[in-house]
């Protein structure tokens, strides 16, 4: 099967109509709706999402008001995953048994971090497993936001939380955070990829590849909360850019286990420059915090180093 | 007989109008307002493309070979929360913004 | 005419889901549950059924890709047990908060701790709030019959709710019983063809599933959801009078038996029903009076319809297979709550039995229709509740 991607220029893309509406009520300067708006605007196959209980959720569909102009559900919490694979089984069943015509659907169960990372870890494991032909999308912003920013296991080291606060004896998150996307691509799926919605061209065209491979998919994409984060309302693009220029999130592909950096910044710019902004890392600037930053940083790096060793070596075996 | 309110509640609360948000007005969150200098704007749309508001409108005119051409047109302040994304990402040109924010109701 | 078989309980569901071809079901193993959807995967996998098996990693899962089914617009069927249903209780009010009909034989269980895999009510009454449809069946042929007629009940279009079809685990679900299968075509013209409403699978018409309601609408949203309910009654027996047109086999929202000349009765569910029925005849031999109740429909709870039943009987006793701990057993605050409109009150007894599977014998029947005896006699109740067939 050959498809034309659809193209990404922003003035050919502006031409379309958005599936994701005006009214919705995420705070302002949120970055998950700039995710939603460019993961559906990167293809124009029908889609149906699911959503996990969160701020995108709550704040996306109240009452009569909904700002989706796609099929979508919302059930519960921890089970955007299973939902939708429930969905496109239905889907499945009826096309096989003809009783509903095959439209090249697309399915996308949305979560945050914490119905993501968290709660929701089980039915996202159990549904890439089971090789549903559907698309996790993680809107990572480092917390339980909904619910009044809550340390998550996204949750990066050292930020100050609501249940991690920053207090004289335990200064913020302890640990580091969990890396799913590995653990993703551990599940042996065919697609994982982690974006930033600020690089909004290797996003949707992660997006499209996504949609011409069968079975399950993973995306990570980085979704700044200036609420949670400490940080202006107008910074999401911002920051969303300097956590790829840091290495903090790093973009890359996995794809049937090769892997790839997407977007390699020119120059690595130091950890600081992320952290710096945002009001929940303040404490680690204190001088008796120094070490934290260090911890921080050489978490990064090492991650930072070893996903180049990964991408090096998925460049090599293609090259053979 | 007329029916009760609650019986004309759409059955397992489903919302069936797609895009019904658009009812829900939301300009009136702002303080701030991003105002458009149109002489500065080089039309990049990167202001169209991050705002999380879909208020940054999009005009559709002809270009020279009779196609479709989107255009930035102003802003849609029955919805921009004015976070002010636009005006931090706008290039603008020769280093002049195309994008302000002011105070609301100035 | 159907085919007789010796089945038993779960096999008898399965062949019930086989000859209804779900769209979609979700399978998770828990005994005595696990037997049945493993029967219905080897339907799935011998071709036998069209039916896609989604087999999650969890009840909750089962019930999450179950609602989600649901509302994408197609026929959708799981099964489960105790600790099972314990896991899917979140998304068992969603199903019918949402008005989804997902059919659902439970194989009732006793619930943790201590562990236990045997048969009693715990589960089902566990969940007698969460607005679905419960029934309950006597034996091996009823759980087959109720299921069958379930999927009429839950997608009938004034109803849209889910439906939990029990039988008692092991005693019904894993014991051997003379059971009538009805002929495949019959099943599938009784069952008809699904009516998909508001399907999410509708791309012309994108719907929303799942808006956050505060305070200015739930309530209205619960008083709707109360509404249908009512509703269920008729069509349960609208329903039923179609079933035994086909069958020959009659059910109501209840059955009796021996009731109407009663001066007792006793109220029980599920296959202790049976046993009970036995001691009845042994004791109408004597010349007691004596009769029975065995509530079907469990939810939505026919008070009317059973005060009615037991309006001329001076001492009931309730069996419970299942507790609520600190208070009465449930289907005894149930009759409680239909006796309350009755002109005469009947003097009435609670007895807790047969807990995780603790068998359930005549000499326990015997001596609660005893002291019912006892009690019409002198109008006096001593102890209210009691647990019986318990270890002293
Ligand atoms: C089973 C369950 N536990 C807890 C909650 C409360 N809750 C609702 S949203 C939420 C936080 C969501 O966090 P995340 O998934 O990170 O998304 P965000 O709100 O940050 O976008 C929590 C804890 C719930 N709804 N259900
Ligand atoms: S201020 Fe914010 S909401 Fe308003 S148009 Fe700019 S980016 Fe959109
Ligand atoms: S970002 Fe600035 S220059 Fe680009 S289209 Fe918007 S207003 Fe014009």
């Amino acid at each position: 099967m050959t498809t034309t991607a659809k193209p990404l220029g922003l003035k050919k893309l502006a031409l379309g109509e958005d599936r994701f509406s005006y009214g919705h009520r995420m705070c302002a300067g949120c970055g998950a709706p700039i995710v939603v708006k460019q993961v559906l605007m990167a293809t124009d196959y029908p889609i149906i999402a699911t959503n996990a209980t969160g701020c995108l959720e709550v704040s996306s569909c109240i009452q009569q008001f909904t700002a989706w102009k796609i099929p979508w559900m919302h059930s519960a919490f921890e089970n955007s995953a299973a939902t939708a694979s429930g969905i496109e089984a239905m889907y499945r069943s009826l096309v096989k048994q003809g009783k509903l015509e095959d439209r090249n659907v697309k399915f996308i169960a949305f979560g945050g971090d914490g119905g993501t990372y968290d709660i929701g870890f089980q039915s996202l494991s159990g549904a890439m497993e089971r090789g549903h032909d559907m698309m996790y999308i993680c809107y990572d912003n480092g917390a339980y936001m909904n619910t009044g920013i809550q340390r998550s296991s996204a949750t990066p080291f050292g930020a100050n939380t609501t249940t991690c606060p920053a207090g004289d004896v335990i200064p913020g998150k302890p640990q580091q955070r969990k890396d799913l996307t590995r653990i993703m691509a551990a599940h042996g799926i065919p697609y994982v990829a982690q974006a930033s919605p600020s690089y909004h061209t290797d996003l949707m065209k992660k997006v499209q590849k996504a949609f011409e491979i069968k079975g399950p998919k993973f995306m990570n994409i980085i979704a700044p909360c200036n609420r949670g984060w400490r940080s202006r309302t107008n910074d999401a693009i911002t920051l969303a850019k300097l956590a790829v220029e840091t290495c903090y999130w790093p973009l890359y592909e996995i794809e049937n286990g090769v892997t790839k950096v997407t977007v390699k910044p020119k120059e690595k710019k130091p950890l600081v420059d992320f952290l710096k902004p945002q009001g929940r890392f303040k404490h680690m600037f204190a001088p008796e915090n120094e070490d934290m930053l260090k911890q921080a940083q050489e978490y990064v790096d090492a991650q930072w180093d070893r996903l180049l060793k990964e991408s090096a070596a998925g460049e090599s075996e293609k090259a053979e | 007989m007329s029916k009760k309110f609650w019986e004309e509640l759409p059955q397992g609360s489903v919302v069936l109008e797609a895009g019904s948000s658009a009812k829900f007005k939301t300009g009136g969150w702002r303080s701030m307002r991003p105002k458009w200098i149109e002489e500065n704007c080089i039309q990049c749309m990167f202001c169209w493309m991050y705002c999380p508001d879909m208020s940054v409108k999009v005009k559709i005119e002809k270009d020279n070979k009779g196609e479709d051409k989107a255009v930035r047109a102003d802003f849609d302040f029955d919805y921009c929360k004015g976070c002010g994304i636009c005006a931090l990402e706008c290039p603008g040109k020769k280093g002049k913004k195309a994008i302000v924010m002011e105070e609301e109701g100035k | 005419m159907g085919k007789i078989v010796a089945v038993t309980g779960n096999e008898a569901c399965a062949e019930a889901l086989r000859q209804i071809n779900p769209d979609v079901c979700a399978a998770y193993p828990i005994t005595p549950a696990t037997d049945l959807m493993q029967r219905f995967s080897s339907f799935v996998n011998d071709g036998k059924v069209d039916t896609e098996l989604v087999l999650v990693e969890s009840e909750h899962s089962a019930m999450s890709a179950c609602i989600g089914a649901a509302a994408a617009g197609g026929r959708v069927g799981t099964a489960t047990s105790s600790q099972g249903l314990a896991l899917m209780w979140e998304m068992l009010y969603i199903a019918a908060g949402t008005r989804l009909p997902i059919i659902m034989p439970l194989v009732n269980r006793a619930l943790s701790a201590p562990l236990n895999i045997h048969g009693d009510h715990s589960d089902g009454m566990g969940a007698r709030d969460t607005g679905w449809i419960q029934f309950y069946s006597e034996n091996a042929q009823e759980a087959y019959d109720n299921t069958i007629q379930a999927f009429r009940i839950g997608e009938h279009l004034d109803i849209r709710l889910p439906v939990m079809v029990c039988m008692d685990g092991f005693i019904v679900s894993h014991s051997i019983e003379r059971v009538e299968y009805i002929e495949d075509a019959d099943v599938k013209n009784f069952v008809g063809k699904f009516e998909a409403v508001n399907p999410l699978l509708d791309l012309d018409n994108p719907k929303s599933y799942g808006p956050l309601i505060l305070t200015d609408l739930y309530h209205e949203y619960k008083r709707a959801q109360h509404e249908v309910m009512t509703k269920v009654p008729k069509v349960v027996l609208d329903v039923a009078a179609e079933f035994e047109k086909m069958t020959g086999r009659s059910y109501g929202l209840f059955e009796t038996y021996r009731l109407d000349d009663a001066e007792m009765a006793v109220v029980v569910m599920s296959s202790a029903a049976g046993t009970t029925k036995d001691i009845i005849d042994q004791y109408r031999d004597r010349g007691v009076k004596i009769g029975l109740l065995k509530p079907r429909m469990f939810r939505p709870f026919p008070y009317q319809e059973i005060a009615e039943a037991l309006q001329h009987v001076k001492a009931i006793a309730v069996l419970d297979r299942a507790d609520s701990f600190g208070g009465y057993g449930p289907l005894f605050s149930e009759i409680t709550g239909a006796v309350m409109s009755m002109n005469s009150k009947p003097a009435m007894i609670n007895k807790i039995f047969g807990l995780g599977g603790r068998d359930y014998l005549p000499e326990q029947a015997e001596h609660v229709i005893d002291e019912l005896i006892e009690i019409a006699k002198t109008g006096k109740v001593e102890t209210v509740k009691e647990y019986i067939g318990v270890r002293e």
